[in-house]
């Protein structure tokens, strides 16, 4: 749980990652609201960018030491470095932090209509290992053999904050998915660790689903999953998260968590989307909604609510203020204004 | 001269005795045994010159010898008569069960490609409309290698095992598939951003092989945002070509948006072998026995099978009659809202079949 300690001006210092593309319209849009708000938050603003330190790739120091002294870190959209050498930024920022749960809810926007309504789901996904080990080589010419990597301890982390998880969000279960009947003794152990660790939960209850089943059953209908935490391997959340996503209408509405040992860095889950930067145009909603979740991580709840109600309210009843992505014609400094406005 | 039965050098030749067919049926567990029963009665009424070898195997019983025996009968009967039509066998997770007797057979007898139709069926309501996809999946390796060790207490490997050859027989067939079915592009599905060198070889392949099809577009997609793009604008997809799981995934995925597991007919392919099942792989245990199953994926596989062997106006009588009656909508299976069971569905059929 969060442990960070206020300034001496009675604040919380939380880095700023504003990243590139749309990112700082984003990232301004974001400041501006909390700003209106009063949220006892100060930005430390630092810039990430990939550094090659012994043949591995790094951030910069400042931005790393940064993060660490805050605990906390609202991160925008970063480029992916072109070129030889360099892993991705998102793969670095996990491995420098900790970042071993990938928190990622869904939730349908009114105002926004898709073949779906009502979705309020959750998952979370193990983030550091499973099929991103990243261990892979060719056997022999044409064979490739990749390593998915399961191991009890990173398993029994995540599927403890997966608990931990529904009882501060106040479910009374979890769902483990997995492919146990094929990958028996990898999947088999994921699920085992979360068997083993059920008994310290005697509140929550554990649920497990076949992949399958979960997809098949999400897409036919999502509503009941909103009960549960789904939480599962790396690979599956990667997909069953852009599955949920794409229920509410995409990457444009979904926030994300990165909750680490060290830290716990929240974004947007969409790109640095090239095409529309520096023109006005980005929607600062996914965005706003991950400082949401970051509020909430922080216990600043009220803070959290307020916002949130007042982003929705202009989702659902201003349809001239929202963004060209969303169907409106606003840019982006007259939808962050337009929730301002709206802030109780 | 006298001419003796040639053997046609392309793909399969069946067996046709007296006039008939011979054909391996295997019902396996849950629900396989009502829907397989359906088939039968209507492919009796419809006088199909189809006569099954009906083999019983399970995937239920977790150590039992007669077990294996039982798949290795099937295996012996497919390999005689070179068609079948199979339910799902059931595979329990349990780290000391057995592995996938499913993933068994299509490994022995090289079953490498996997066919599912997703498409909408009129009558079924659906979230989306104009959906009509064909999935490909290869079904031999990938992450259903079934190689996998712990390296030391608490610590499991598994491997993912991706070839060129088998990436480029997949792709082939799919390109195959394209061109026979009239489709326009073949996506090839991977996660290659991440796992560069297995999917990466997968998704390179496919498009060394693509410069051999100049009529299909070929274009690709990362498995996630294919995930994403199936539930908002699934009428995008045309051909689908995956590796193992994410086929798996996308089938899944794909049933549900054009009503479920009971109406998605499927089939699976080798150089010698076609092995029909629905195609979206559900032992149903839940529901079966109950007379309540959706026989649908069933029969229109079987109507996938028919038109392999050569049998298309028994194909395109029962595919019609079936549609038929799901689009009336007054006797259906439950998974449709209806309140029929599986034999008064079936009925409705064979009634249909007699008006039409
Ligand atoms: N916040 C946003 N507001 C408006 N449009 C967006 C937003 N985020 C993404 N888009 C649009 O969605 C599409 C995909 O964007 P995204 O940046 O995720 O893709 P990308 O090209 O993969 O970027 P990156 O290389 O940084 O991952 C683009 O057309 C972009 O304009
Ligand atoms: N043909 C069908 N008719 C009606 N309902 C179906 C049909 N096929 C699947 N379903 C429903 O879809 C759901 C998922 O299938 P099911 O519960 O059978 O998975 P399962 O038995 O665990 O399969 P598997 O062994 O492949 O994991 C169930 O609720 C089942 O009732
Ligand atoms: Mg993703
Ligand atoms: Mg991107």
């Amino acid at each position: 749980s969060f442990e960070g300690v206020k300034n001496a001006n009675g604040n919380y210092v939380v880095t700023m990652i504003a990243g590139d593309g749309i990112g700082p319209e984003i990232a301004k849009s974001v400041e501006q609201v909390f700003s209106a708000a009063k949220v006892p938050i100060e930005w430390e603003p630092v810039k990430v960018y990939p550094l090659l330190k012994n043949g591995t790739t790094a951030i910069p120091d400042d931005a790393a030491d940064s993060v660490r002294k805050n605990k906390v870190a609202l991160k925008g959209p970063l480029a992916t470095p072109v070129g030889k050498g360099h892993v991705s930024m998102n793969l670095t920022l996990r491995r420098t932090f900790g970042l071993f749960a990938n928190v990622r809810p869904c939730v349908s926007i009114d105002g926004y209509k898709t073949p779906y309504d009502n979705v309020k789901t959750v998952l979370i996904r193990e983030n550091t290992e499973g099929e991103y080990s990243g261990i892979e080589h060719e056997v022999v010419p044409g064979v490739v053999q990749s390593i998915k990597l399961i191991t009890r301890a990173a398993s029994e982390r995540v599927v403890r904050y997966a608990f931990q998880y529904a009882r501060q969000t106040g479910k009374d279960n979890i769902t483990v998915v997995h492919k146990a009947t094929i990958m028996k003794m990898a999947d088999g152990l994921f699920l085992d660790t979360a068997k083993q660790l059920a008994p310290e939960f005697p509140d929550i209850k554990l649920n497990e689903e076949i992949l399958d089943n979960a997809c098949l059953n999400i897409v036919t209908d999502p509503v009941p999953y909103n009960n549960t935490v789904m939480v599962m391997p790396n690979l599956y959340g990667d997909i069953v998260s852009d599955l949920c996503a794409g229920l509410i209408g995409g990457l444009g509405l979904t926030p994300s968590g990165n909750i680490g040992k060290d830290a716990s860095i929240f974004e947007a889950v969409h790109g640095t989307a090239p095409d529309i930067a520096g023109k006005g145009l980005a929607n600062p909603t996914a965005l706003l909604l991950s400082s949401i979740m970051m509020l909430r991580h922080m216990n600043l709840y009220e803070h959290a609510a307020r916002i949130e109600t007042a982003i929705f309210d202009t989702l659902a009843n201003s349809p001239e203020s929202r963004t060209k992505d969303l169907g409106g014609k606003s840019s982006n400094v007259e939808y962050t204004e337009a929730i301002i406005s709206r802030l109780k | 001269m006298f001419k003796t039965a040639v053997r046609r050098s392309s793909v399969f030749q069946p067996l046709k005795y007296g006039g008939k067919y011979t054909v391996t049926l295997i019902p396996g567990d849950g629900t396989g045994k009502e829907t397989t029963k359906s088939v039968a009665s209507i492919f009796k009424a419809a006088n199909v010159p189809v006569e099954f070898e009906e083999i019983d195997v399970t995937g239920m019983d977790k150590t039992d010898k007669p077990t294996e025996v039982a798949l290795h009968e099937a295996i012996q009967s497919l390999n005689r008569n070179k068609v079948g039509l199979k339910g799902i066998f059931y595979t329990p997770s349990e780290r000391d069960g057995h592995t996938s007797f499913n993933v068994a057979l299509r490994k022995e007898l090289d079953l490498f490609a996997s066919l599912s139709h997703i498409k909408n069926i009129p009558g079924v309501k659906t979230r989306h409309s104009g959906v009509d996809f064909s999935l490909i999946r290869e079904n031999t390796e990938g992450e259903y290698s079934g190689l996998e060790h712990q390296s030391v207490p608490g610590v499991v490997e598994s491997l993912k095992i991706i070839t060129e050859p088998k990436s480029k027989r997949i792709a082939q067939f799919a390109f195959d598939y394209a061109l026979k079915n009239n489709r326009k592009t073949v996506t090839c599905i991977h996660k290659a951003n991440i796992m560069k060198l297995a999917d990466g070889l997968f998704r390179k392949t496919f498009y060394n092989t693509a410069a051999g099809y100049e009529s299909i577009t070929a274009n690709d997609l990362i498995v996630d945002n294919a995930s994403m793009q199936a539930v908002s604008r699934p009428q995008q997809f045309d051909v689908l070509v995956t590796p193992n799981l994410y086929g798996s995934i996308l089938s899944n995925i794909g049933s549900a948006l054009v009503g479920g597991p009971g109406v998605i007919p499927g089939a699976n392919f080798g150089h010698e072998h076609a092995l029909f099942e629905p195609g979206c792989r559900h032992a149903q245990l839940n529901i079966s026995g109950r007379n309540e199953a959706n026989p649908t994926a069933m029969i229109l596989s079987a109507c996938m099978m028919l038109r392999h062997l050569g049998l298309k106006e028994y194909a395109d009588l029962i595919n019609a009659a079936t549609y038929s009656v799901i689009e009336d909508g007054k006797v259906v299976t439950k998974d449709l809202n209806g309140t029929a069971n599986t034999e008064e569905f079936t009925r409705a059929i064979l009634e249909r079949m007699e008006r039409l």
